[in-house]
């Protein structure tokens, strides 16, 4: 939904990655964050102006070299000529002074505001992808996020330093020698208008062409780059089935296809270039013959005929750039519309009031807040603390993803402080949504939820998720140490205590094999680790957290059961006396629970605890004695 | 560098010439048509040539513009035609070239990495490409040919020359030589900077479980102001190149108008000469900016150049130079002889040790053991998907070696772990084990590994489309037709890779069954997570840290194997199948 749509302009678009949908009201956007500069961006722009014009004025001072001192000088000698001659070079090498300078100038700045505007933009990008809720996430790709930063913000670099420059640039040299061109023969003037139509003509036509290609070789390359993407993926298989040469037959058709139509795109793309410059060369041609006609007839002086020539030149290369820039300055655009889109998304809400503060419990089992960690927690609203105990309650709640579709179908439950609760069902009956219903991933449009007796979103989301520790599935790391992965549970936790962590997770004996141990870096695709040692890590850095409420989302599914028996007693030890939440694919796992909820298609089927379930000869029986698998 | 991809131009190599000779032919034009001017000026208009000479030399001068434009854009054709058929050429043999890597060769490229070698590094090769043909001979023939003009119109005036072009040279010189570190540093704190957001977004949900959207952000903004601050002391010095090079070219407009202008006046040189002069100088300096662009690009893409060139002059690991092409498997026997195994061939880094075994024609063999305990490694060695460090295996009485890959892999069936199912319809990808397989042979197949009743429940039945990596199906019915599409190879020994992992136990038994009753003749090795799986195999293998701990049956192993038992305990503990 964030994709720009794409539209056809009159240019087409070679890059195929889409067209601005509004071209004003993103360049007033990117605008916006240039406000600060906007002084800076003035003299930009006088600068530019500058630079320009003494680029046409010193060529028009060709036309007064040659008629007012070269052509008299010739005839006779006269020191008052010949004195004039020095101060009009001098002239001239001043005006071309003050341009080049201006030219450094303009660039210099330039290049301040739009390195200032790319950080103001990036950090505003990143601040809201912080703040947008989870349901983001779930309906774009990280991908999708990732080239925000990587090529939409990167484009409009482009544009930044080099675009807007020079298409100011272009247009008041255009216009400057446009102006002098009909100041010194609107004859000829009417020539070049006729050209100038030409060129637009060409450029409308071969562009045209190109785009038209252009599209279809992006078609091309998506598949040839699809085919290679699954084929490499499935590269193992391939030669265990020895198809080797079967798919390479099959992928030098498509690779034919996309030369095919790759070579037509780029013909028209090629071309352009060379046409345009001698589009110009054909004017520069024709004027000279003119020109040399009206000279003859003594309509028009030689300096204007020389002078004349020069701007046919210097008229046909900002429009052969500007031509060459809209593609892009619109390629830009779009990334920062995109850019724009997800900043505008609308933020994660918090409602909640109630924070959580640090207590100490007096003798007669009331609280007082301290401001040094303790360990043990209260609920704040206003004046009265509430300990915080870990008790959760769901009473009734629907939920759904998607507004017509609800996942999880009026869900009661309880968990007292201590308790181990163990979710068990297919993909998508729920398991997971369960939990981060607890920790407000989420909100519950029906039903409520509260912990130790207070609704969730009366609470602070940081506070209410800082009661809580997870540990998920897929275990991605940080690029960082060990040592700081761990940590991450709870950041002023001291060396030892992260050490500690890491026993009892059973990962302090493969930590130690590391090649720097705690100190060995990682990777977030950290291939270096096994899933099994990530998940051991994740386990550990929920240790340290130690929080009152645990929730474990197949947090063990990676590690063999061998491992899995290992670990199991510092499993016991992290969940004593935490209330936790435990989702697993494997029955072993889930056995020694308080209670066990099976799930189905979004409602509790079963409960119960081990040995209840077994003899209620259901679905969990079933599940125990490999009648049906879980999917 | 580039030569080495030079025999990529294949069938292209004509366009490839003829690119640079339009383009040739082009500038020898352009370089013309300022002379003629000259002669209008000098000589139509201000000598006897009048009105008849200019238009001759006027209609010249178009006919010549109009014939280098015809030039310029064949110039263009041929170069798309020789860029794309350089590119498609590359593209083909790079991936002919990753088809016969070995496992050993995959891994040490990382499947990304090999993508971005066939995708974005084969297009900026092909960019790179495309502009040295055109731009890379434009410029320097433009360069001379103008400078010659220069010289033949006014030698004495060229001496301006003398100075601008060691002065714009130098210069270019400079800044790209200072400007090269100050990118390699921009781009590294952008890596930097990419990596910080990847890490957050990747796990969003661990920030916002543990709330540390302010530690990310302190992160990402230390990481922001980096690449700021690097992206302008990169950016600073490059922007310096077009200031200079108009001052150049002003200074020698200048020096021209002053030099020529006293030369004009003491008649030894005309007008339009001057202007023409201007006009040449102009090209001289431009040629030389296009130089240094060129220069950059050509770094820029060298990175890309020389993945493609490492990907291309990668040996494979394995071969078939050793290879007996006739020889047949006889049967699905199969030994190994004091195995030891190494993926860095490093023999204090074996992950297999001194493995023994010898495994029967048509046994069925589970193999047990805890991660990381190299059972993947260990079959993987009877496809010869890797070869072995020291010692040998035997399949159907040779080494694998002896036979041709080919043949060895036809007749040894593997489901991979991690496998993988194509885009195209389940009959597509179950004849992928045997092109020429009739409907009867696929459907038994599939009946076979217990998938055909689910194949049938869709109302496509065998042409359901998978669409990439078969993600139509769940996990369970992913294994079971991964089992089918091995099967219709017909094979004499089959592999089993964890591949029943996330089929429910009775399903999973129900296979079994049918490997023992219809496939008795063929040799079966189980790997599985579950006991539950290979008890019933006619024997054991448990494997521990590469070594053999066990090889017996289920029965015996639980008297003698204590691994053994503490994996059958770790898991009969949760689930008593009795009740």
């Amino acid at each position: 939904m964030a994709k720009a749509k794409p539209i056809t302009g009159p240019m087409g678009g070679p890059k195929g990655m889409g067209k601005p949908t509004n071209v004003t009201a993103t360049l007033k956007r990117v605008a916006e964050y240039m406000k600060e500069d906007k002084w800076v961006f003035l003299l930009v722009f006088i600068a530019i102006v500058t630079s320009a014009l003494s680029n046409v004025i010193g060529i028009s001072y060709l036309q007064t070299i040659i008629d007012n001192y070269l052509t008299p000088l010739m005839e006779e000698q006269s020191s008052e000529l010949m004195q004039g001659f020095v101060m009009v070079i001098g002239t001239v090498a001043i005006v071309y002074l003050v341009g080049a300078i201006s030219t450094y100038i303009f660039n210099r700045l330039m290049v301040g505001i739009s390195t200032r505007t790319l950080y103001k933009i990036r950090v505003d990008l990143f601040q809201k992808l912080e703040k947008l809720p989870l349901k983001y996430y779930d309906t774009h790709t990280h991908g999708d996020s990732m080239s925000l930063f990587t090529n939409d913000i990167d484009t409009l670099r482009q544009v930044l330093s080099n675009s807007i420059t020079g298409v100011i640039n272009s247009l008041i040299t255009v216009v400057g020698v446009f102006v002098m061109m009909l100041y010194f023969s609107w004859q000829l003037t009417i020539l070049v208008v006729l050209m100038l139509l030409l060129m637009l003509y060409a450029v409308k036509e071969i562009g045209g062409r190109s785009a038209n290609f252009f599209v279809k070789q992006q078609q091309e390359i998506g598949d040839v780059n699809g085919y290679i993407e699954e084929m490499i993926e499935g590269q193992k298989v391939i030669k265990v089935f020895s198809r080797q040469e079967k798919v390479h037959e099959e992928f030098d058709v498509l690779n034919e296809a996309l030369r095919k139509s790759a070579t037509k795109a780029n013909t028209f793309a090629n071309i352009l270039m060379p046409v345009m410059g001698n589009l110009s060369y054909i004017l520069y041609s024709v004027t000279a013959m003119v020109g040399g006609l009206l000279a003859i007839q003594e309509i028009l002086t030689l300096g204007t005929v020389v002078a004349f020539l020069q701007f046919t030149r210097t008229f046909s290369q900002p429009i052969t750039q500007v031509s060459q820039q809209i593609n892009a300055v619109l390629t830009g655009l779009a990334g920062a519309e995109r850019v724009f889109t997800v900043i505008d998304e609308k933020p994660e809400f918090d409602e909640g009031t109630i924070e959580m503060v640090p207590v100490t419990i007096n003798d007669d089992g009331s609280l007082t807040e301290v401001t040094e960690r303790t360990g043990e927690f209260a609920w704040k609203d206003r004046d009265v603390l509430t300990h915080v105990r870990g008790s959760v309650v769901f009473d009734d709640v629907v939920f759904g993803y998607e507004e017509d579709k609800t996942v999880l179908n009026g869900i009661s439950l309880y968990a007292k402080p201590g308790q181990k609760i163990a979710f068990v069902g297919s993909t998508g009956a729920g398991k997971t949504t369960i939990t981060n219903l607890i920790n407000r991933f989420y909100d519950v449009p029906g039903g409520k939820i509260t912990v130790d007796g207070i609704e969730i979103n009366r609470i602070k989301k940081p506070d209410l998720r800082r009661s809580l520790s997870m540990v998920l599935q897929d275990t991605h790391l940080f690029t960082g140490t060990v040592m700081e992965n761990i940590r991450y549970g709870r950041l002023d936790a001291t060396d030892d205590e992260v050490i500690e962590a890491a026993k009892l997770a059973n990962a302090d004996t493969f930590i130690k094999h590391l090649k720097d141990g705690y100190q060995t870096e990682l990777k977030s695709d950290g291939n270096s680790l096994s899933q099994g040692q990530r998940q051991l890590l994740a386990i550990a850095r929920a240790a340290v957290a130690k929080t009152p409420v645990l929730i474990l989302d197949e947090a063990t599914s990676s590690i063999d059961t061998r491992t899995e028996a290992l670990i199991q007693k510092g499993m016991d030890r992290l969940m004593e006396g935490k209330t936790s939440f435990i989702i697993a694919h494997r029955l072993s796992t889930v056995r020694s629970s308080d209670a066990i909820m099976v799930l189905e298609q979004g409602e509790i089927i079963e409960r119960g605890n081990h040995e209840q379930l077994i003899e209620q000869k259901g679905k969990y029986y079933q599940l125990s004695a490999g009648l049906f698998e879980l999917t | 560098m580039i030569k080495k991809l030079l025999p990529f131009l294949g069938e292209y190599k004509k366009a490839t010439i003829l690119t640079p000779v339009m383009v040739v032919f082009e500038v020898i034009l352009e370089l013309m048509i300022p002379l003629l001017m000259a002669q209008i000026v000098d000589y139509g208009i201000q000598g006897e040539g009048g009105m008849r000479y200019t238009i001759q030399m006027g209609l010249l001068m178009i006919l010549m513009a109009v014939v280098a434009l015809v030039f310029g854009a064949l110039s263009g054709k041929y170069a798309a035609e020789a860029g794309m058929g350089f590119a498609k050429n590359i593209r083909s043999g790079l991936f002919e070239k990753i088809q016969g890597y070995s496992f050993a060769n995959v891994d040490k490229f990382s499947t990304a990495s090999l993508v971005t070698r066939l995708t974005t590094d084969v297009t900026n090769t092909q960019n790179a490409f495309m502009m040295i043909i055109r731009m890379a001979i434009r410029a320097p023939i433009m360069l001379v040919g103008a400078t010659i003009m220069a010289v033949s119109i006014n030698p004495r005036l060229s001496m301006i020359f003398l100075i601008s072009i060691p002065v714009l040279s130098l210069t270019l010189f400079f800044i790209g030589k200072n400007a090269h570190p100050r990118f390699l540093a921009m781009l590294e704190k952008y890596d930097g900077l990419n990596e910080k957001v990847q890490d957050f977004i990747v796990n969003i949900r661990v920030v916002k479980a543990f709330v540390r959207e302010d530690h990310e952000e302190t992160r990402f903004l230390e990481s922001a102001e980096q690449v700021r601050d690097a992206q302008l002391n990169a950016e600073k010095l490059v922007i310096l190149t077009m200031p200079i090079m108009q001052l150049t070219i002003y200074a020698s407009v200048v020096a021209i108008l002053w030099f020529g202008g006293n030369m004009v006046i003491d008649g030894t040189f005309n007008i339009g000469q001057m202007s023409s002069f201007i006009m040449y100088i102009m090209q001289v300096l431009i040629s030389l900016m296009m130089i240094s662009m060129i220069f950059i690009m050509i770094i820029i893409s060298r990175a890309s150049f020389s993945r493609i060139i490492e990907g291309l002059e990668e040996k494979s690991t394995l071969d078939d130079d050793g290879a007996d092409a006739d020889l047949k498997l006889q049967d699905g026997s199969i030994v190994f002889n004091d195995v030891s195994f190494s993926y860095t061939n490093d023999p204090n880094n074996v992950v297999l040790r001194n493995i023994n075994l010898s495994i029967q024609s048509g046994e069925t063999i589970g193999i047990i053991g805890g991660t990381g305990s190299s059972k993947t490694t260990l079959v993987q060695l009877i496809p010869r998907l890797y070869d072995v460090l020291t010692g040998e295996v035997l399949v159907g009485g040779h080494n694998v070696k002896e036979y041709a890959l080919k043949t060895l892999r036809d007749d040894v069936a593997m489901v991979l772990q991690n496998n993988v199912l194509f885009s195209g319809t389940i009959k597509d990808n179950l004849k992928w084990g045997n092109e020429a397989a009739t409907d009867e042979e696929v459907i038994q197949a599939a009946k076979a590994a217990q998938a055909h009743d689910f194949i049938e429940s869709f109302p496509k039945g065998y042409d359901t489309d998978l669409g990439q990596g078969g993600v139509n199906v769940s996990g369970g019915q992913k294994q079971r037709l991964t089992i089918a599409r091995a099967l219709l190879k017909n094979p004499k020994v089959v592999i089993l890779d964890d591949s029943t992992s996330a089929v429910d136990t009775a399903t999973d038994a129900k296979i079994r069954a049918v490997f023992r009753e219809t496939f008795s003749e063929v040799t079966t090795l189980i790997i599985a997570q579950r006991i539950s799986s290979i008890s019933d195999a006619d024997r054991i293998i448990v494997l521990d840290d590469g070594q053999v701990k066990g090889f017996d049956t289920h029965e015996n192993l639980m008297e003698t194997s204590d691994i053994y038992r503490e994996i059958y305990q770790s898991q009969s503990k949760g689930v008593s199948i009795d009740g």
